[in-house]
């Protein structure tokens, strides 16, 4: 397939010698305007690679935060079409930071495979990560997705061993995601030198980056994950900031600023790691 | 493959875990290792005379199967019509068909070494049969329950505690039986090397739903033999209430090749269908998606957001329903209707008053459509209702919804 924003940064990161830094913020968290301006500053403050949360009313693989940030985004009203609208625009300030669509798969599947597919193609979405599509099912989305030309992003965990770490790189493409942990969003990293040995293994099965997640919440994890990992991601730590700036559940001046702050602190441990 | 077995509605799931287009394995990386090998696990089971015979010896002596299939009389005799009898599932031990689905997968948590069982439930019907098994084997479990649910059917909670279950309350969303399994999920996919998740129902990823239907089917198979014996032929008309399924999808699975025998599922109608968010009829309401690892009927908006659903019945309080009823429906082989809480509570207080059986709130979903076919039939018409539950559970909030005083 051709080449995606994604191929292009990781390029970019590699040849700097640093991981990139992928920052998860939930499209619509708290609000459609609040989540704009998030969004907006996040290449500024350090994000390397943007991965928008689709929210999903029942994200079974997510811990409190990021469940929250969901159900604060729907109640703000959310949908899949807006977070689509929010990429396009996203689109006209910036042409390079690529963005990876991550959630569930009900409602892409209630929006229409070809037509969800033809229209993040359209405005510039890069790749997709839905978390309840395993190998099993790549009929649904992940072929459909490679041939529109977007890349699926595929999480492997402690549990995808050898043998089956050849099933879950089959049809993937971007970078390959794992997951720290076998846990939700949000947990604690038990052993981090047990992820650095994970991740290479992965590459001994792969030439694609590996960007690692679940349990990254500050500049020191970022710094020692991203000794080995080609890629390092923050999700929970994120959307608690949008939580903690906000007043009475509505977005205040500080809200976007707070994000940005964190990105940046969070990306300059990323940037530290191997230097 | 002969073509009767080709026309078969029976032989579903295929190697996919689909039934049609319904059904599937839709769930995180982290459990997919662990449900394949439950599968390969399962499938060594079933063929297995020695964990056949297992299960065969805890459902006589431990379980008290057969159940006995009953004539309700005094039912029959007010409604006018067709013979109405009950299958007393509510005479299993624990008091609902529950626990043969629990009597087959704890087995089955044992052959796979493992030793921690976590479960959800609505009604606390499946939470109480799951801690039954747990204390008969000694292995510890924790039991997701939402909190609403935790607050409507407390007798069950308290003897899931004295059983020795952890009970955790989810107050995420409504606090109901999907909130419960998206906790369990999370639980699992946490401690994936010692827990099993003994799914309650008919439904989730592939292994699964024909899992519980397998040990579910005992209930069909059991009143073909007992129909036969005291009326010489089939039924009519075989009911059952639906929820997620199992008890349903047990009683209907042996009756699918017949053709003179209809099939109805009664869903929950709550409020009454046209209500936004007033029920829990998935297949009525509702349309094909994706949660909790399978395709389905679901409730849900527009943007693919699953709707809460309500139901007076904390069991079929639930937004989906089991992928194989979802292939019935689509088939046209078997009937789902939507009955209200209102009816439900007329058929509980029917069935107390008439046959002194106190029914859970479920099964009494499945009787209010009972009432309404045998008064359209023939006398010499036969409806065979699966009595899912006992309602002992259920007293104190029907008090309540009815105003009766202490």
């Amino acid at each position: 397939m051709a080449v995606t924003r994604i191929d292009r940064r990781f390029e970019k990161t590699r040849a700097e010698n640093r991981p990139a830094f992928v920052s998860f913020v939930m499209a619509g968290d708290p609000d459609e305007t609040t989540a704009d301006a998030i969004l907006a500053g996040l290449p500024a403050a350090g994000a390397d690679v943007i991965e928008l949360g689709m929210p999903f009313s029942d994200p079974m693989a997510d811990g409190v935060a990021i469940q929250l940030a969901g159900q604060r985004a729907l109640k703000s009203g959310m949908t899949l079409a807006k977070t689509l609208a929010m990429v396009e625009r996203f689109r006209k300030i910036d042409d390079e930071t690529p963005i990876v669509l991550m959630g569930y798969y009900n409602p892409i599947y209630i929006f229409g495979v070809d037509a969800f597919l033809a229209e993040a193609a359209r405005i510039g979405v890069d790749g997709l990560i839905v978390v309840d599509l395993p190998a099993e099912e790549d009929d649904e989305l992940c072929l459909p997705a490679l041939k529109a030309g977007l890349n699926f992003i595929r999480l492997t965990t402690p549990t995808t061993d050898d043998a089956r770490l050849e099933t879950v790189l089959g049809n993937s493409s971007g970078f390959v995601y794992y997951v720290s942990m076998t846990g939700i969003t949000g947990a604690e990293i038990k052993n981090r030198a047990a992820v650095g040995e994970a991740v290479n293994r992965i590459k001994s099965h792969t030439s694609l980056p590996v960007a690692v997640g679940f349990g990254i919440k500050t500049a020191e994890d970022a710094q020692l994950i991203g000794r080995d990992a080609d890629g390092v991601v923050v999700g929970s730590a994120l959307v608690t900031a949008v939580e903690q700036s906000l007043d009475a559940g509505r977005s205040t001046p500080k809200t976007a600023e707070a994000v940005h702050n964190l990105v940046r602190t969070l990306s300059q441990g990323a940037r530290a790691a191997r230097s | 493959m002969t073509e009767a077995m080709a026309n078969s509605l029976r032989q579903g799931p295929d190697e996919n875990g689909k039934f049609g287009m319904f059904g599937g394995r839709f769930v995180a990386e982290t459990l997919m290792p662990l449900i394949l090998d439950l599968e390969k696990s399962y499938r060594a089971a079933q063929n297995d005379p020695e964990f056949l015979a297992e299960m065969e010896d805890l459902r006589t002596h431990f379980a008290g199967r057969p159940s006995p299939l009953y004539f309700a009389e005094r039912m029959t005799d007010e409604l006018g019509g067709a013979k109405v009898y009950f299958k007393r599932e509510d005479l299993n031990h624990t008091g609902s068909h529950k626990l043969n689905n629990c009597l087959g997968q704890i087995l089955l948590a044992k052959r796979m070494g493992k030793t921690r069982i976590i479960a959800e439930t609505g009604a606390g019907q499946h939470g109480v049969a799951t801690a039954t098994v747990c204390a008969r084997f000694g292995l510890p479990c924790t039991i997701f329950m939402g909190a609403t649910d935790v607050e409507r059917q407390m007798p069950n909670v308290l003897r899931m505690k004295m059983l020795g279950a952890e009970v955790r309350p989810v107050t995420a969303g409504a606090g109901t039986l999907k909130d419960a399994m998206n906790e369990a999920l999370r639980d699992w996919v946490t401690n994936v090397d010692s827990t099993y998740y003994l799914i309650g129902t008919a439904a989730g990823p592939h292994p699964y739903p024909e899992m519980v239907r397998d040990f579910q089917k005992v209930i069909g198979e059991e009143i073909r033999v007992q129909i036969l014996e005291a009326e010489g032929r089939l039924p009519d008309a075989v009911v059952a209430c639906i929820g997620g399924g199992s008890n349903a999808i047990g009683t209907f699975h042996d009756f699918l090749d017949d053709p003179d025998v209809e099939i109805f599922g009664a869903e929950a109608g709550g409020h009454g269908v046209d209500v936004e968010n007033g029920h829990a009829a998935s297949m009525t309401g509702g349309r094909p998606g994706v949660l909790h690892g399978n395709r389905t009927y679901l409730l849900q908006d527009a943007d693919g957001q699953i709707i809460e659903g309500h139901s007076i019945s904390a069991g079929l309080d639930y937004p989906g329903v089991g992928p194989e009823h979802s292939f019935l429906r689509d088939s046209g082989r078997v009937t789902y209707v939507p009955v209200t809480d209102k009816e439900a509570l007329d058929a509980f207080m029917a069935c107390t008053k008439f046959e002194g059986i106190i029914p859970a709130l479920e099964s009494a979903h499945g009787l209010a459509h009972v009432m309404k076919l045998a008064p359209q039939m023939d006398k010499d018409k036969i409806i065979v209702l699966c009595l899912s539950g006992r309602g002992d559970k259920d007293v104190e909030s029907v008090g309540k919804h009815l105003g009766m005083a202490l």
